[in-house]
């Protein structure tokens, strides 16, 4: 069950009452006390209490040198008329809708295809997941910034076909293309868990569907799509939360201004520069809570829009 | 009509015949669609990896050739990228491979213990408040880093914790990366019940019972967490770029990072070079650790 299936069964199931008795519960609530100890320690201490302390921060003016002063709402007034702001929202959510549907629909028919018993699957799962563990890193950054140079690799190619190709990194026309390209490589992680996911659909339903004289496309859209939209789902949310918070291979490709023409300014990118760049750590706070709340409402809105396209065979 | 009832009626084999070239045929087609997706598998195996391959012949070509050749077949060897590369910063890259692999030590360390513990108490024990700090356990999965990373660090520069690797480390030893919590807690659900409760019967304490079978049980949890925290810590860039900005402390994405910066123009291939050897690693235990890899990530994505 993965941790969304968690949530549901949670909303659910209603507390397991009396099932061990007071002896017992007490002795567990000591032993809870010890083992949960250094979590509780973390909870407490560098999560809920800085998600406090940049609360507040989001509410004041600070430069790491002074005292934090409040201003009330000037940092959400600055927010609402902030024209970098706009850009980097505009870049992130482009990123955000376009790349993370277009990986899912690249693992997906990978997945598909190396379903059913093809020879060679676990090295082909093995190629096909490997860029997936590689492409956080710096490493590869630099690799798609070179690749997608002026002189880059796609453009020697292209120069075979006596094409001149543009300067991918550096044109604010493509320069978040490459970044999006950069994730749909990454294809590997959610195309394994969709792989599980179809090895847990009955091959009965798939032989019975065949005799009835079902396509192979419509048994892909009437078994295979809404028996895997669990997990369709699960690799949604978490590509889509995950994906909000890009901000290595945009760092890199751009070299830490977002550029060129904050073509790649990724929201995490703004809120470095304000934060660590610029040293305005109360309105990059009013920017990390205005994350949140994007991601927040956007899974939120995920969850309720589910119960019209999942399908739950429970 | 007759002719066709004729046709049909006492001449058996054509119809035998037509029957197994029908099957004939339906083999053919399948066999051409086997090759067809064997194709297709192949072709983006090849586009998946090209552009790696692509990085690792540049590090072997002169700086003349890297642009120029779209290709994989490295006509001349220049093996001087390596050694230049390695000194080109202002500490050999040793040292920044050495500042990686203690802050990975550190955090694997830190998450095994840390996430190994809560993982049995939401597993096994019955306590006050069960529901909500499971709740909670489960919403710092998806807790963006960027809203704590402003008051952490404030935080950490109050304790004097900035340019050393304690911001890196003790978070992981205070179970900070629940996703490997609920990891484990799937896996020792998994775990028959009947064993811990022998165990109990016997007069095992909770920690006797969770050091002595539950660890050496949870061997497959435990590998797969180590094998992502490897990974993950050695990828790492956003933290460590806020913690560290002492060059003798740069860990190696930061390095490869001043690297860009300091080479804008000159030395590619020295580039490609280090920027194969920070992979080499993550390559390592991709190569060895797969299996355990596979399996964490299929076990949490399951429905």
């Amino acid at each position: 069950m993965s941790a969304l299936g968690e949530f549901r069964s949670l909303s659910r199931s209603r507390r397991r009452a009396g099932a061990a008795d007071q002896r017992e519960q007490h002795r567990d609530n000591k032993a809870a006390a010890f083992f949960l100890a250094p979590w509780v320690v973390g909870l407490l201490g560098i999560t809920i209490g800085p998600m406090i302390a940049s609360l507040y921060l989001a509410f004041t003016d600070y430069n790491l040198l002074q005292d934090p002063e409040f201003t009330g709402l000037d940092n959400v007034r600055r927010l609402l008329s902030d024209d970098r702001l706009v850009e980097s929202l505009k870049v992130t959510f482009t990123y955000v809708l376009v790349a993370v549907p277009l990986q899912l629909a690249v693992a997906l028919g990978l997945a598909v295809l190396l379903d059913r018993g093809v020879r060679g699957l676990s090295l082909y799962r093995s190629i096909l997941y490997l860029p997936s563990l590689l492409g956080a890193s710096v490493a590869i950054a630099v690799l798609w910034r070179l690749v997608f140079g002026t002189e880059g690799l796609v453009n020697a190619f292209l120069a075979l076909f006596g094409i001149e190709g543009p300067g991918w990194v550096s044109d604010p026309d493509t320069a978040l293309g490459t970044l999006i390209i950069l994730h749909i490589w990454t294809f590997g992680a959610p195309m394994v868990i969709f792989l599980a996911g179809l090895r847990q659909i009955p091959r009965e339903l798939y032989e019975a569907a065949s005799t009835e004289g079902a396509s192979r496309k419509r048994q892909f859209f009437s078994i295979t799509l809404p028996l895997l939209s669990p997990i369709i789902f699960f690799n949604l949310v978490l590509g889509l939360i995950g994906s909000f918070q890009s901000f290595t291979q945009a760092f890199i490709v751009s070299n830490g201004t977002g550029g060129p023409n904050d073509s790649t300014l990724f929201f995490s990118l703004y809120l470095y520069q304000e934060g660590f760049t610029s040293f305005r750590m109360g309105y990059a706070s009013a920017l990390a809570w205005l994350l949140l709340i994007i991601i927040g409402v956007f899974t939120a809105l995920n969850f309720w829009a589910s119960k019209y396209w999942v399908f739950y065979n429970d | 009509m007759t002719d066709a009832l004729k046709a049909a009626g006492p001449d058996e084999p054509p119809v035998i015949s037509e029957a197994a070239a029908l099957v004939r045929g339906k083999r053919s087609r399948r066999r051409v669609r086997t090759v067809l997706k064997h194709g297709v598998l192949v072709a983006v195996c090849l586009l998946m990896l090209y552009p790696l391959l692509w990085m690792v012949a540049s590090s072997l070509r002169p700086n003349s050739d890297i642009f120029t050749s779209s290709g994989l077949f490295v006509d001349t060897f220049d093996f001087d990228h390596y050694p230049n590369g390695w000194d080109a910063l202002s500490y050999p890259f040793s040292t920044y491979l050495l500042n990686s692999f203690l802050v990975v030590l550190g955090s694997v360390i830190g998450n095994l213990v840390s996430c190994s513990m809560a993982a049995y108490a939401f597993a096994r024990l019955d306590f006050r408040a069960k529901r909500l700090t499971f709740v909670l356990m489960l919403l710092t999965i998806m807790l963006p880093i960027h809203v704590l990373i402003i008051p952490q660090y404030v935080f950490y520069a109050q304790l004097g914790w900035i340019n050393t690797y304690l911001p890196l480390i003790v978070p992981k030893f205070l179970a900070t990366d629940a996703f490997f919590i609920f990891l484990m807690v799937q896996f020792i659900r998994g775990i028959p019940r009947e064993l811990d409760e022998a165990a109990r019967i016997d007069g095992a304490g909770h920690v006797r019972i969770f050091g002595q079978i539950m660890l050496p049980l949870m061997i497959p949890a435990l590998a797969t967490t180590a094998i992502f925290t490897f990974i993950w810590t050695w990828n790492d860039f956003f933290t460590q770029l806020i913690f560290v900005t002492k060059p003798d402390l740069y860990t190696v994405p930061v390095a490869l990072r001043s690297f860009i910066d300091a080479q804008s123009t000159s030395d590619f291939g020295a580039m490609f070079a280090m920027s194969v050897v920070s992979l080499i690693p993550v390559f390592l235990v991709f190569l060895f650790g797969q299996r355990f890899l596979l399996r964490g990530i299929a076990t949490t994505g399951g429905k």
